[in-house]
């Protein structure tokens, strides 16, 4: 409780500046005396007639919808019957979401790409970074076709135009199929601007962009999975198993968390005891593709020679530069989920650069004190942990949460690699579970732990409901934990299901003669290093 | 003509070179190479997992030399290649191999001469 009051004066002096909103309204009664602001706010809220007093937090529920809703849908009219012209795009929110956009490809390549290729050995640095790479071919093409619209649809309706129950689960096969009316739509002719907005995701971007960020998030995170599988699997059997998995797993959370309908998604109807934070994806990305790294190791079972014969890193150099790669491009990653260039995203920025360097810190740290000595591997990997962990709490947490969620991840994910894979006994080649399994599940319970309600004003502009129950005490956590635990169920369960296909259609393992030779010169027929 | 085959550690190039340019020995090929002898090994760690690494790298000089400059070689390697006064397990070793000719690929010249 006491915790709960010092979020709330703190976010209180972050609001004043804007003055949005007294700073009394919201603040307990048992800390501040009833202030005079209230006295005055409330025959505006209240009819004169004895009716119950409005909540508390209605106030400021009023004033974020007043600063959220100044976005006018085409073909609006006002009382008087006189259309309103419709919102055009904020150019300066559409030019940072398109660098965020590119940002969140960078991070796949060359970013990913090097960071695992560095880490194989020699023989198998093609593979691991064709991994990388012809995801950006595969996702892009299946979200063209029909991704996007199994993600972000609607979903299936029923007569009456209301979500099914189906559309809790997935956004349907009708409404983008081909992206049609997502980048360009003739239907628009009449409006001097015929790209169009959607103004459930994004009021103040154009539609395509938002598209095209999410597509980037979907290449990422069957790409993180191949840190499991490097160095054994089979091209063709890889290639089935993510496909399958793209379809029944990631579109189905990317339109759970952030989809129109979406089961847990505050923002466009789910209710207060479904409801869970994801600011940038640590379910959707990182929990789900770290749960299916786990299954894919233990499926496919160890490399030739583990753990007795050494297989180290051949170029950690690669790595670091692939790992800064990364956290440069988190910045689109995270900061682009404001979905704006907004204070939000400023939020999420410095929230990302804090937990990073934390956790930066705390990986060798730990190291230095268990193993004698701070390694530059550790350092990287620990930004990593530090990146993942912050991603579903960056645009929810103030910067001093960031700064624990950041120190723990980084001791959280070295324990996870050194000790938890050895312990359990599965070849998870380069610690995709490790890094983004265990730190995405620690970044989705903190944010419900560090949750500070009104560091985000979406929460109180779309989720007046939710946003009351928090005020009244509602703990995020619990959510978090159910959304976390029903992430784990569904990756678990597709992937499964997936590598079995794989197994027994194309065969999922290289041959031990591909596997000793090297995937490189069996799956592609090239060496990396030729002098 | 001897064939001079010498294992140094890689720190100590430098200063054998510098060395057997003072004896005028200026003739040298060197190449990278790992091996191990008597020197044990060292561990490193990736992640917290610790591999033995038994393989250390050395390099590996290749002189030939006419019979008078053997022994100036040989001191001036030792004297370079040693580690601290004492000199340490793993300065490596000189290997004096007989060389039957020598040719000087541009004149075709052969023999003592060629060096």
């Amino acid at each position: 409780m006491a915790r709960s009051t010092l979020t709330l004066l703190a976010t209180l002096v972050l609001f004043c500046g804007a003055s949005l909103w007294s700073a009394e309204d919201t603040a307990t009664p048992a800390v501040t005396p009833a202030p005079p602001a209230e006295k005055a706010a409330a025959p505006a809220v209240a009819p004169a007639e004895p009716a119950a007093p409005p909540h508390k937090a209605q106030a400021k529920i009023d004033s974020a919808v007043a600063w959220f809703g100044t976005y006018v849908p085409p073909g609006k009219v006002d009382d008087k019957g006189v259309a309103v012209p419709a919102s055009n795009v904020v150019n300066g929110d559409n030019a940072w979401m398109m660098a965020s956009t590119a940002l969140v490809l960078l991070m796949t390549i060359p970013g990913l790409g090097l960071f695992y290729g560095g880490l194989v050995r020699k023989k198998n640095i093609l593979s691991t970074l064709m991994h990388s790479f012809i995801l950006c071919g595969v996702v892009t093409v299946i979200w063209t076709i029909f991704g996007f619209s199994m993600a972000f649809g609607p979903g299936p309706l029923d007569a009456a135009g209301a979500p099914t129950m189906w559309a809790k689960f997935f956004g349907g096969f009708t409404d983008f199929i081909m992206l049609k009316g997502v980048i360009f739509d003739p239907a628009l002719a009449t409006h001097s601007n015929r790209f169009p907005i959607n103004l459930d995701y994004a009021p103040t971007i154009s539609f395509g962009v938002f598209c095209m960020f999410q597509l980037m998030f979907a290449i990422i995170t069957p790409a993180l999975i191949s840190g499991a599988y490097a160095e054994r699997i089979k091209f063709s059997g890889m290639l089935v198993f993510t496909i399958i998995w793209l379809i029944f797993c990631y579109f189905p959370m990317a339109h759970m968390v952030w989809g129109n309908h979406g089961l847990f998604n505050w923002g466009l109807g789910a209710t207060a005891d479904w409801a869970a934070f994801d600011f940038a994806g640590g379910t959707v990305v990182h929990i789900s593709s770290g749960v299916a790294a786990l299954m894919a190791a233990i499926i496919l079972g160890k490399r030739k020679g583990y753990p007795e014969s050494p297989a180290m890193p051949h170029s950690l150099v690669l790595s670091f530069i692939g790992a800064s790669l990364l956290w440069v491009g988190w910045f689109g990653f995270n900061a682009g989920s404001a979905l704006g260039a907004n204070g939000l995203a400023a939020l999420a920025f410095a929230n990302t650069q804090i937990a990073t360097a934390a956790a930066a810190l705390s990986w060798p740290l730990a190291e230095w004190i268990i193993r004698g000595k701070p390694t530059m591997l550790g350092s990287i990997s620990g930004a990593v942990a530090g990146l993942v962990a912050i991603t579903p709490a960056c645009g929810f947490v103030e910067p001093g949460s960031a700064l624990i969620i950041g120190l723990v991840a980084g001791a959280l994910c070295f324990t996870s690699t050194s000790y938890l894979k050895r312990a359990l006994g599965y070849d998870d080649a380069l610690d995709a579970f490790g890094v983004h399994g265990i730190g995405g599940m620690w970044g989705a319970i903190a944010t419900g732990i560090f949750l500070s309600v009104d560091v985000n004003p979406n929460i109180a502009a779309l989720n007046g409901d939710l946003y009351k129950a928090i005020v009244d005490g509602k703990s995020m956590v619990g959510n978090q934990i159910v959304a976390v635990l029903i992430t784990v169920t569904l990756s678990a369960v597709v992937a499964t299901v997936a590598l079995l296909v794989a197994k027994f259609t194309v065969g999922l393992r290289a041959t031990a003669e591909d596997e000793s030779e090297g995937l490189d010169v069996s799956q592609h027929g090239e060496e990396g290093y030729n002098h | 003509m001897k064939m001079i085959e010498a294992i140094i550690q890689p720190s100590k190039l430098e200063a054998v070179k510098e060395a057997l340019n003072e004896v005028e020995v200026v003739r040298l090929t060197i190449s990278d190479v790992q091996g191990f002898g008597r020197q044990k090994g060292h561990t490193e760690i990736y992640r917290g997992h610790e591999y033995t690494v038994n393989l250390l790298r050395k390099v590996k000089l290749q002189i030939a030399v006419n019979d008078e400059f053997v022994e100036p070689t040989v001191q001036a390697i030792i004297k370079a290649g040693r580690t601290g006064e004492e000199g340490k397990v793993g300065d490596g070793k000189i290997f004096i191999l007989p060389l039957e000719d020598c040719i000087r690929i541009r004149t075709g010249e052969r023999g003592p001469e060629a060096i």
